[in-house]
């Protein structure tokens, strides 16, 4: 029964990880569908969640349930002015230029947070308290409940929010085609920039609910960023369940891989399903080739 | 074609002669620095420039060139010349086989599978201890050597690596006044319109990517006998961002360009070594800067700009047009 | 010299072309035409290889070439125009034609890198074959213009110089008259002919009727994705169908 124990554990922290990446995917596929911009800085807001939250426990002193909505506000500030100061002058440039000034700004505010903070790892304070709980035989944390939860209520009103609101499916108009929506009125500029806050918003929600399991310092945007990256491509550049799928495949693989193969190669697990989808199905699982007209 | 050789011959001048203005042993050293990263700039150019293809995986040509040599070398006591032209030749093989499935993605999807690449790569250099010796990274690499004459000074390792430098900026300049630099110039344009006269994009864009990743894999070998010692974070993203601030800066498709970016970039750190901490923000900044106001890189940049200060100044009285 | 059997496009829920067939006839001038949305730019694309047909089959001089390669078509033989000229902007007007050469010649990677002897000879020989393919549409006198700075008019000779310099025996232009006023149209249908003269096969894709009826040997007429005439000029202006086609019926 050990095997079976060791494979629900990675299971379960699996699903938990790949929960996180989900959500990290989903601010992707946003901000790609509504701009077709991937936004390397992306990983970047996922760090500042949990550097913010910490920043704003340590250095100001507030308590948790104060410091983590007052550090997504802050981090969804600096999504909004990426998008106003890097993003908005490039509207008509090259693809390369799009991903390098992405590139560059994740660079930047990774370097800025280095240079506030400090390059150490910190832990976060699980929301309610580490006493293990144990399900048939795998040991589950309290926080992997919050994780899972918070998950689900955001992909819910990430839901409501694209079906159900007139500025979701105006947002969702403006992936299918910028021009046609702007000329019916939907102000094509301000929906890239919610689709920019809505991201940042979600990815620091994901950095700060992960923090207190796996810490975090000012370059965990990277990796992180990567693999939602990774969850989205699965997902086929989806902001719903597709891209929730892809992250949950990819949390529970690198686990097992982890688990059963090796630690160190852990993070090239990610990266070898990354390469595999790109090459043989860039599309996704559960998405359509594109054609090119001509 | 004049122009080009009479712009080529004046800076294989400058660089041949540069020594004799700098005899202090310290600067020499950095400029073999410049030398190796030119090397890697002009390879990316070639690839980003000509080809419109990114990578954000490059480190990884340099550090298997790299890896490659000094392992071929030391542990396996290979000659150290025969151990570069095989590694670059096994790295260009490499590069050709998965440039097919990578090169069919396009922008950000080619940008995230050679960043993918390039981190896979990385963690091979420091998982596999055995064979690299891991984070600690690999010593004992032998300088390389031609009959008596060792390359073992700032001043002979200098004209090694730049003697490299130079005939790859040489053949880049001949490839781009050439048929199949026009070719790559047409894809870039209009790629339909391009296959449609016959030119096999697909296939062109996979040959600059493997030749793009052998002269990563030579400059890559040249670093390891320079330096005798490599470690894995010379090879990381944060390596890959580099070259790309040096070939952005200089100039998209310009190969002087990148002499410039990467002249600028590796000089920089050394004289503001207090900025050490400063210096990620500052290629970030860098980047994003030159992007937004300069996107096509000092070369065109600044002649530009000049343009642009003396025309106001000759039009002092006149109302703007 | 090319014949099309069934070929049948369908995109997603739409039927683009359905069960289209004829054959274009060597040294003659093919003209294309029918009402906007008739499927003819997609029929191009197909038979240039840009899109594979759904079914049916292109022959080109006896062999089938459906699945084949853009980039194979013009050692082939066949070459294209567009219809929004495709120029390589950032190239000089030169340069745009030297690439038309590229199909005839071979020089690759490493002898362009080195500069070997063949690969200098044949730089030569494309740079000298290039003007005369200007001289032939009358703009070598704009050879070092850049593409992009070109008047229109002109740009649309350019493409048809740089197609021509694949030397192929089948020619398809799209739209050639689009966007060109009356004089140049009549330099263009000078142009055209020529183009036969040499032996060399033409199909157009046309709405310009004028130039269609006095230049075309042959015209086939598409409607809704269907053939709906095919004869001489003569022939399909008195065929009250292609009328009712373009101008709808009276009752």
């Amino acid at each position: 029964m050990e095997l079976g124990n060791q494979l629900l554990q990675y299971l379960l922290s699996g699903l938990s990880t790949g929960a996180i990446y989900a959500l990290i995917g989903i601010g992707f596929s946003i901000i790609y569908n509504a701009t077709g911009i991937i936004n390397f800085a992306q990983g970047e807001f996922v760090m500042l969640g949990g550097m913010l939250t910490l920043f704003l426990m340590e250095t100001l002193k507030l308590p948790l349930w104060a410091a983590i909505p007052l550090a997504v506000l802050l981090a969804t500030l600096v999504g909004l002015l990426f998008e106003r100061l890097a993003i908005r002058p490039l509207r008509k440039a090259s693809p390369i230029s799009l991903v390098i000034i992405t590139i560059g700004g994740s660079i930047l505010i990774r370097g800025l947070s280095m240079l506030i903070w400090d390059k150490d790892t910190h832990a976060l304070p699980p929301f309610s308290g580490d006493e293990p709980i144990m399900i048939a035989g795998a040991t589950v944390l309290p926080q992997h409940f919050w994780i899972m939860g918070i998950t689900v209520v955001l992909i819910a009103l990430n839901k409501w929010f694209f079906n159900h609101t007139i500025s979701g499916k105006a947002m969702r108009a403006c992936s299918y085609n910028p021009r046609a929506a702007g000329l019916v009125g939907i102000d094509v500029r301000r929906m890239v920039l919610l689709s920019f806050v809505i991201s940042a918003a979600m990815g620091s929600l994901a950095g700060i609910i992960v923090a207190p399991l796996t810490m975090t310092s000012y370059d965990v945007g990277v990796m992180l960023g990567l693999k939602g990256f990774c969850a989205a491509i699965i997902g086929g550049m989806s902001s719903g369940i597709p891209t929730v799928i892809g992250g949950l495949i990819l949390g529970v693989l690198e686990s097992l891989g982890a688990g059963l193969i090796s630690s160190g190669y852990k993070d090239a697990i990610a990266f070898i399903i990354l390469l595999l989808i790109l090459f043989i199905r860039p599309q996704g699982l559960f998405g359509k080739p594109e054609s090119e007209r001509v | 074609m004049k122009k080009e050789l009479i712009k080529y011959t004046v800076f294989a001048l400058c660089i041949l002669l540069a020594p004799l203005a700098f005899s202090g042993n310290y600067l020499m050293n950095v400029l073999v620095f410049v030398g190796i990263h030119t090397l890697l700039a002009v390879a990316l150019n070639l690839l980003l420039g000509y080809a419109g293809q990114i990578s954000l995986g490059h480190a990884a040509f340099f550090g298997l060139g790299a890896y490659g040599s000094g392992i071929l070398s030391t542990t396996y006591e290979w000659n150290p010349w025969l151990a570069m032209l095989v590694v670059a030749l096994v790295v260009g093989g490499f590069a050709f086989a998965i440039g097919f499935p990578i090169l069919k993605l396009k922008g950000h999807y080619l940008a995230m599978a050679t960043l993918g690449m390039g981190i896979i790569v990385y963690i091979v250099f420091n998982e596999w201890v055995d064979i690299t010796g891991g984070p600690s990274g690999f010593s004992g690499i032998p300088n390389l050597e031609l009959g008596s004459l060792v390359f073992d000074s700032d001043l002979k390792n200098y004209y090694l690596v730049w003697s490299f430098v130079l005939g790859c900026v040489l053949l880049s300049v001949n490839l781009a006044n050439s048929r199949i630099g026009r070719a790559f110039r047409a894809i870039h344009d209009a790629e339909v319109a391009a296959r449609v006269m016959g030119v096999n994009a697909r296939l062109l864009k996979v040959q600059v990517f493997a030749l793009s990743a052998m002269i990563c894999a030579i400059a890559g070998s040249l670093y390891a006998h320079v330096m005798t010692f490599v470690a894995p974070p010379s090879f990381g993203f944060n390596i890959s961002v580099e070259l790309l601030t040096m070939v952005v800066i200089g100039g998209l498709g310009s190969i002087y360009g990148s002499f410039l970016g990467a002249l600028l970039l590796t000089l920089l750190p050394e004289f503001l070594r207090f900025m050490h901490d400063y210096d990620i923000v500052f290629y970030g900044g860098l980047l994003m800067v030159m992007t937004i106001f300069m996107p096509g890189g000092l070369v065109r940049g600044i002649p530009d700009l000049f343009r642009r200060i003396t025309g106001l100044k000759n039009k002092k009285g006149g109302a703007h047009a | 010299m090319l014949e099309l059997k069934g070929i049948t496009q369908i995109f997603g829920g739409v039927t683009a072309l359905n069960n289209v067939s004829f054959s274009i006839h060597a040294n003659q001038i093919t003209g294309v035409i029918g009402p906007n949305g008739a499927g003819k730019t997609t029929l191009f694309n197909i038979v240039t290889g840009i899109y594979q047909q759904t079914s049916g089959q292109v022959i080109f001089e006896g062999s089938d070439i459906s699945g084949i390669p853009v980039e194979r078509l013009a050692a082939k033989g066949m070459v294209r125009t567009f219809q929004n000229i495709e120029l390589f902007g950032q190239m000089t007007v030169l340069e745009n034609v030297m690439v038309g050469l590229h199909s005839k010649s071979k020089s690759g990677l490493f002898a362009c890198s080195f500069k070997a002897p063949w690969a200098i000879k044949e730089e030569h020989r494309i740079r000298e074959e290039a003007h005369e393919w200007l001289r032939f549409t009358g703009i070598n006198q704009l050879a070092d213009v850049q593409a992009s700075n070109l008047p229109f008019g002109k740009g649309r000779m350019l493409e048809i110089a740089r197609a021509m310099a694949c030397k192929p025996r089948l020619i398809l232009m799209d739209e050639p008259a689009a966007g060109l006023n009356s004089q140049e149209t009549v330099g263009l249908a000078e142009l055209i002919r020529k183009i036969r003269d040499l032996g060399v096969t033409v199909v157009l894709v046309e709405h310009d009727m004028e130039l269609v009826m006095d230049i075309c040997d042959r015209i086939v007429v598409l409607n809704l994705g269907q053939k709906l005439a095919e004869g001489t000029p003569r022939e399909i202006q008195d065929n009250h169908e292609v009328i009712a086609a373009y101008l709808g019926d009276d009752e």
